[in-house]
């Protein structure tokens, strides 16, 4: 049976992995390579490594990083952050990566989707999505960019649509209401996309609890949920996480 | 000397780097029918649309396949490297493939049994009815999951060495004698892959 994803999520900048709590008192949790490999082995379905800051400067620690650790990474692994050009993403698929995530490059060029999938097929793209609830809650959600502080006038819906016709393999979508406050998923959100798209939606920002994934998966209709703050600070083994998941119900890779 | 075949579809990188990471040296990424033809073992990757193939013909690669696995060298292809072992897939009608197992790959029904199916098939998901005898499965526990990612798939035969769930059973792993193919992908599937890679290396 087709099982649910956990995903852990490390923010990176600077070469190092961050928290912070909605944008602030940013914290190191330390190297990313490490973690993502103890990620894997503590059960993990797939790892996503962000780099936050993206700085052109800091290009080449970041391709050093996604190396390291796709040395000895053997699930799926995923990297986003400043890939503005299908040759930026070949340079991280070719450090190791199986999976790009990009986000305001392909609002500002949506041709940048079908342009990456052409040479790595369209599984090796991942369309994120930022988005708020609007005047009228989910109907007329709106696509955010710049960590949340922009506005772009799309809408969620049609933009999560456009996305899987120019060739995304799935789609990230971050509520931005929920992100950081652990208080659970925006199931609703996610459900929206989840019933508009027929490619696999990862559900983003939120979560605090396994009860939260539970009801991602059922209620949301995620395919996979991605989670970064749970999971710092010495918290790298997710199968605690997931048996308590699979025991409400939802279909876990376990044992892992 | 393992060849990975080089298609120009997709990343050959994990595939690769599992490989090495389990003990393989000496690896060739080649498009070389001579250098297929003088492989003790082959790995045909993939990801991508089934017309990619179209190239191994056009190469030469699909003749010299089939030279090598006649005279026993051991074959290994993922994903649309396993879909091009069957005759051909409705992905890309005028693309012939190996034709070394019956039937062609189609794709996932859009509804199955009355609920909306979702394609593709992306994520963990398990093998079931391990053929024991299979040397590729070799100690694969039948319901350990691997990771798939496809929208194409194989039928059933007595080939078949075992089979996953999703709108109805596909062939997951297909395997006989010499020649063998999974749908999932190995290099991303944690312990159950590398142990499957590890087999193969020692076959």
């Amino acid at each position: 049976m087709l099982t649910k994803r956990i995903i852990a999520c490390l923010d990176v900048r600077g070469g190092r992995v961050v928290k912070g709590v909605q944008f602030v008192d940013i914290v190191d949790a330390g190297d990313p390579a490490e973690l993502a490999i103890r990620h894997a082995r503590g059960g993990a379905d797939e790892i996503v490594l962000l780099d936050i800051t993206a700085t052109h400067e800091g290009r080449g620690t970041l391709l050093d990083t996604v190396k390291r650790a796709a040395a000895q990474l053997f699930v799926p692994f995923t990297v986003g952050g400043g890939i503005r050009s299908a040759e930026d993403a070949a340079a991280v698929f070719d450090a190791g990566a199986d999976k790009v995530s990009i986000n305001s490059s392909a609002i500002a060029r949506p041709e940048l989707i079908g342009e990456i999938g052409a040479s790595f097929g369209a599984q090796a793209v991942i369309v994120a999505i930022d988005a708020r609830r609007g005047k009228h809650g989910v109907s007329d959600a709106e696509v955010y960019v710049s960590g949340g502080r922009k506005p772009t006038g799309l809408r969620l819906v049609e933009w999560a649509r456009e996305a899987e016709q120019r060739g995304a393999g799935e789609i990230l979508l971050t509520s931005m209401d929920k992100d950081g406050m652990r208080d659970g998923f925006d199931c609703e959100l996610t459900r929206a996309v989840s019933e508009a798209v027929q490619i696999p939606v990862i559900a983003s920002g939120g979560a605090g609890s396994a009860a939260d994934f539970a009801d991602v998966f059922k209620a949301g209709r995620a395919d996979a949920a991605l989670a970064a703050s749970i999971f710092h600070f010495g918290v790298t083994d997710s199968r605690a996480l997931k048996a308590e998941v699979a025991a409400a119900g939802v279909a876990m890779r376990l044992p892992c | 000397m393992i060849a990975v075949i080089d298609y120009k579809a997709g990343n050959l990188t994990s595939v690769v780097k599992a490989l090495r990471y389990l003990g393989a040296d000496n690896i060739v990424v080649t498009q070389s029918p001579e250098e297929v033809l003088r492989a003790d073992k082959i790995v045909l990757p993939g990801v991508g649309h089934f017309q990619s193939t179209q190239l191994l013909a056009d190469l030469g690669l699909t003749q010299a396949v089939r030279e090598a696995v006649a005279k026993g060298t051991p074959f290994l292809g993922i994903c649309v490297g396993l879909q091009w072992l069957y005759e051909g897939s409705t992905e890309a009608p005028e693309t012939a493939g190996l034709g070394h197992f019956a039937d062609e790959c189609e794709r996932f029904p859009a509804v199955f049994e009355g609920v909306e199916l979702k394609s593709p098939h992306v994520g963990w998901n398990s093998l079931e009815e391990v053929r024991a005898a299979s040397r590729l499965l070799r100690g694969v526990t039948p319901g350990s999951f691997v990771y798939f990612t496809h929208s194409w798939r194989a039928p059933l035969s007595d080939d078949t060495a075992a089979k996953t769930m999703y709108g109805g059973a596909f062939t997951s792993v297909v395997e006989r004698g010499n020649v063998m193919g999974v749908q999932f992908h190995p290099e991303k599937s944690a312990e159950t892959g590398l142990l499957v890679l590890r087999n193969f290396l020692g076959l």
